[in-house]
Formats: C-alpha cells, structure tokens, sequence
C-alpha cells in the first residue's frame, strides 16, 4: 500500500483530543479532569492576556477584528462562500467519478493494457508534480487565449477544471491504496467464478476498496473544500476573493476573519465526522472478528 | 491529602489570572488614540524621522510600471533608480527640496498587503499610486495628492463597447479592474454593471483576462492607460476617458506609517515643488500626452 490514510488513528478508544485513557479509579479521574480544566483555562488565559497587552494589539484590532467591518464585509464574503460551496460540490462529484476510472485503468492486469497503465501514471505523476496555483493560471489565462471555436473560456470554467484535474490524480491514488488493499484472494476468487477482469474490479474488488478508503476521501474533501478559493487569481469573486477586495480598498483585514469563520463552518463538521465514521467503522470490524 | 493543596493552588492561579485579564481589558479601554504626531520642530536632516538616519527609504511595487516608473512608451520600466517616470522623478525632486543627494535615496520593494498590514515599516513613505480615502487614512497617513487622475476604459477597436459614449453603453460589458485601485469602485458604483467586474491582483493578469476574452474591458487610471495600450495589450486602445459627477476625485498620496512625524516635511517639500512648477513639469513630461481621447459620461 502506497499511500497510507492520514487519518488512521494509533490506538483504541474513542477519544476526542487526547490519546486513549489508562482504566483508572474514580477519584483519580475526577482529579485528572479537574486539572485538565484548570490548566486549560490558565493556559487559555495567559495567551489571551499576553495578546491583549501586546503594544500593537489596539493596531491588529482594528485591521483584523473590527465588528462595524465584520458587519460591513460580511454579505459580500457569504456570497462569495456561497460561489464556493457550488464550486466544491461540482467538482467533488466529477472528481470521484474521474479519479476512479483513473484508478481502475491503473490497476488493469496483463501487458495488452502497458498503454493505458503507462497513461494514467504519467497523468498522476505530471499532474501531482505542478503546484495546483500553476495548474489553475495555465489552464486559466492560456487555454481562452488559444482562442479554439467551441472552446468555452470562462475563468470560473478552467479555474474548476484544473482543480478537477489535480484533485483527479491524488484522488484517484487513494483508490489505488484501496484497491491493493483488497486480498489478493478476492481477486483470484473472482476470477475462478468466471467473471472477467473488469468485472472483478467492478463488482468484487472496488466496492471493498472504496470502504477502505472513505476516511482519506473525507479528508480529501475538507480539503478540496478550502482550495477552491485558489481560483480567485483568475479574478473569480468568492469568499477569500472578495476579502481581498476589502483590505485592498479600506486597508482592513477583518474580512479574512469572516471567510476562515465560514471555511471552518463546514470543514470542522466534515473532520468530525470522519473521526466519528472511522471509528464506528473500526468498532464494527473489531465486533467482527471477535 | 497532597493533591487538595494542589487543586486549591490551582484554582487560586486560575483566579489571579482572571484578575489579570480583566485588568488588561480596562487597560486597553483607556488607550485612546493619541491622535497625528505634532510637527516636528524643522525638516533638517538630523531632525527627520527615518528609518536609516542620513537615507531616505522608500518602497514602491514590483514590477514598478510606466509611466509611473519608467518611460511612458514602455521600453524602459521597473527601475526607480533611474528618475525616470513620474513617481521615481518625484521621489528625487522631494529628496532634494529635503537635502537628500542622490545616492542618499534607497528603494526597497513590497507587496501590496504587506505595506498595509500593521507592524513596523522598514521605509519611510511608499509610493504607488494609493488612492487617498477615509477608510485608509484609519490605519495609514498619506501625504497632500501628488496627482490627480481620471479613469480610463480600455477596449479591442472592434469590440462594440470601444464606441461607448456613456455608462450606459457598458451595462452589459464584463469589466476587470485591479484589487486597491478606485478603477474598481468606479466601476461599482458609477457605471454599475449588470455582471460584477472581475478583480486581478496584478496589471499583467488583466492583460491576460483580457487576451483570454474572459472580459470585455477594462478600466484603470488614464496614466496607467497609455502605458497598457502601448505595451501590455497588444491591439488595445483607450476607449475613453469617464467624466462624472459622481465620482469621487481621485487622488494619488504617499503612503506613511500612521502619525509618522515625517509627513509634514513631505508636503512642505511637495508644496514647494507644485510652486515653483517642478510638479507641472515631470506631470507634462510623464503623464499628460496630447491625442483626442473621447469622453465617455457618467
């Protein structure tokens, strides 16, 4: 397995922010949580207090956390948030589509398919190797300017596309660790029943690989989530885009605030529930072969 | 009985710490603003607030462009060393009203958002064409306008919006503008188009939007006009000049960390210049280019 999902836990116990608890007696827990408490509020304290008292505080307050610039900013920022809520959804969708055809070309058996195998890992490897940034300009600015007919050029079209094309490539290597994943056996016994090799991979391998790998999709996702911001150097207006308007035109920065409260709005949802998916899943598997 | 000494030592340090912090909100309360430094008593060298005492710091973009920095045609550009450009010719004339020689002026380069954020400043004033407005003067100071421009519309011949006699020949034109400039609020709020401009960081991702088809036009200061006809985009031509009513005049100032006691010795510098008509004359020879530039009304 190539790519080991980052979001496996060490470990048993469903712990939120800490590593598993050692059984212990009451007492002693009730001791260990009130310490944790106490310290946590202290460390809490002194951080805060030590910004707060910081001589260019009253400077940073103003140009970041300004509630009369927070309110005035803040319609443009969720209308541009709302553009990349859109942008994410699409794209999510055609690059879980994509990548695993992308994956299932990979993982064709038999030297009559060294082209198409030869294909995909040329697209992955010259795919991952380019800065998205780079991606999202070139395809953005250069492929209009061929000017070919029926060619749209759109920025928000190319801008969508590269970042289709780059999340393709790291998607579709996850469902490749997922599909060698799968035992061997799997496959063999697949085959013995008679079905063919892309019948194998359709019906007996993928369903199993796409199980292994939902944690690193998820993670996939929070982080799609947030790149396509990165559209906005073709001039896109989304969230971070029209931030940027803002600080440029009133030298005030609180915009940025609005836009990363809106990212975490959803991201930290999604990484919740990929904790909370990967161990229900790990539960379920242990129930299993116990 | 051990760990209830601690608990309780705890608790009483969570409790100083409260105190603290609320002592430190009162605190900053109490801060007012202490509002513009005082003039500082002579604009002598040795009285100058500098960052680098004896030198005269001064930031500006990069790429700096014509004819801001550089010749108006646009061969020659991006070297404020040079005194050639309106900026960089300014600059010196002002090092010079202050007793600067020459190689006493020192450029540094700096990004748009990093010559707005707060923090110290390694230079003395930045030069770049900032639009002077209320809502910055909250956290910069600017020095008097250095200049006073109009917007430009900048188009391909055969595009139908090259023939605009009014704003309202370009309801349904896909404008662009740059981030920071007053092109884009004019824009917004004088020509107001149907389809929100797009915004780049950079004059040269206009160019390419513009290469791309991805809009129509643009819009950007006149200055900035000529040089991107002449050089940036190839084909191109000033459609126009906007003249409204309801535009704010836009003006260029030199931007000073806030209550920087060196922005009065600045404007006496550029008072002088405006009257002994230095000021006319690098403006004559930079920025102003005789050619009938239709005019387009708002």
């Amino acid at each position: 397995m190539s790519d080991q999902s980052p979001i496996e836990e060490v470990g048993g116990g469903p712990s939120l922010f800490g590593p598993p608890r050692a059984p212990r007696g009451r007492e002693e827990g009730t001791r260990a949580a009130l310490i944790a408490f106490v310290s946590t509020i202290i460390f809490v304290v002194v951080v805060v207090w030590a910004i707060l008292t910081s001589d260019a505080w009253p400077a940073v307050q103003k140009q970041f956390f300004n509630w009369d610039r927070f309110v005035e900013v803040f319609p443009d920022v969720l209308g541009g948030f709302w553009l990349d809520i859109q942008m994410f959804l699409v794209a999510e969708v055609i690059i879980l589509v994509v990548s695993l055809v992308i994956a299932m070309i990979r993982s064709l058996r038999g030297p009559a398919f060294f082209p198409l195998r030869a294909l995909a890992v040329i697209f992955i490897d010259l795919i991952r190797g380019i800065p998205v940034i780079l991606l999202i300009l070139l395809l953005g600015f250069g492929v209009p300017a061929l000017q070919l007919p029926g060619v749209p050029t759109g920025a928000l079209f190319w801008g969508l596309t590269a970042l289709i094309i780059s999340y393709s490539a790291y998607t579709a290597e996850v469902y490749r660790a997922g599909i060698e994943s799968v035992h061997e056996s799997q496959r063999m016994s697949a085959r013995s029943l008679g079905l063919t090799q892309g019948q194998a991979l359709r019906h007996v391998i993928v369903p199993q690989a796409i199980r292994n790998v939902i944690p690193a999709l998820l993670n996939g996702f929070v982080s799609l989530q947030k790149d396509v911001a990165l559209v906005l150097v073709l001039g896109v207006r989304e969230a971070v885009r029209e931030a940027d308007i803002y600080a440029a035109k009133t030298f005030n920065y609180t915009g940025y605030i609005a836009a990363a409260l809106l990212f975490l709005l959803v991201s930290v949802p999604v990484a919740r529930f990929t904790d909370w998916y990967t161990n229900r899943d790990r539960r379920k598997k242990q129930s299993v072969s116990t | 009985m051990a760990h209830r000494h601690t608990t309780r030592a705890i608790l009483l340090a969570a409790l100083l710490a409260f105190v603290m912090l609320a002592a430190a909100c009162s605190d900053d309360a109490d801060s007012v603003d202490p509002g513009p430094t005082a003039a500082p008593e002579s604009c002598e060298m040795a009285d100058l607030n500098l960052v680098t005492p004896g030198t005269l710091t001064v930031a500006t973009g990069e790429p700096a462009f014509p004819p801001w920095v550089g010749t108006p045609d646009g061969e020659f550009f991006d070297e404020p060393e040079s005194g050639i450009g309106f900026e960089s010719a300014l600059v010196y004339a002002i090092a010079s009203e202050l007793n600067f020689a020459k190689e006493d002026v020192v450029w540094t380069r700096i990004g748009f958002n990093e010559a707005i954020a707060p923090g110290d400043k390694p230079w003395d004033f930045n030069i770049q064409q900032y639009s002077i407005t209320e809502d910055r003067k909250e956290v910069v100071d600017f020095s008097s306008p250095y200049y006073v421009t109009t917007q430009a519309l900048i188009a391909y011949p055969d595009s139908p919006y090259a023939s605009a006699t009014s704003v309202e020949d370009l309801k349904d034109a896909i404008l662009g503008a740059q981030i920071g400039t007053t092109s884009l609020d004019f824009i917004e709020n004088v020509i107001q188009p149907n389809t929100e401009p797009n915004v780049y960081d950079e004059n040269v991702d206009l160019e390419a939007a513009m290469n791309a088809g991805q809009i129509d036009a643009l819009v950007v200061d006149l200055p900035t006009g000529y040089f991107v006809t002449a050089a940036q985009v190839e084909g191109s031509i000033i459609a126009g000049q906007f003249e409204s009513e309801a535009a704010e005049p836009d003006e260029y100032g030199m931007l000073f960390a806030k209550d920087n006691s060196l922005v009065p010795c600045v404007n006496t510098a550029l008072e002088a210049l405006r009257e002994n008509g230095t000021l006319q004359e690098i403006e004559d020879l930079y920025l102003n280019q005789d050619g009938g530039i239709p005019t387009i009304t708002g």
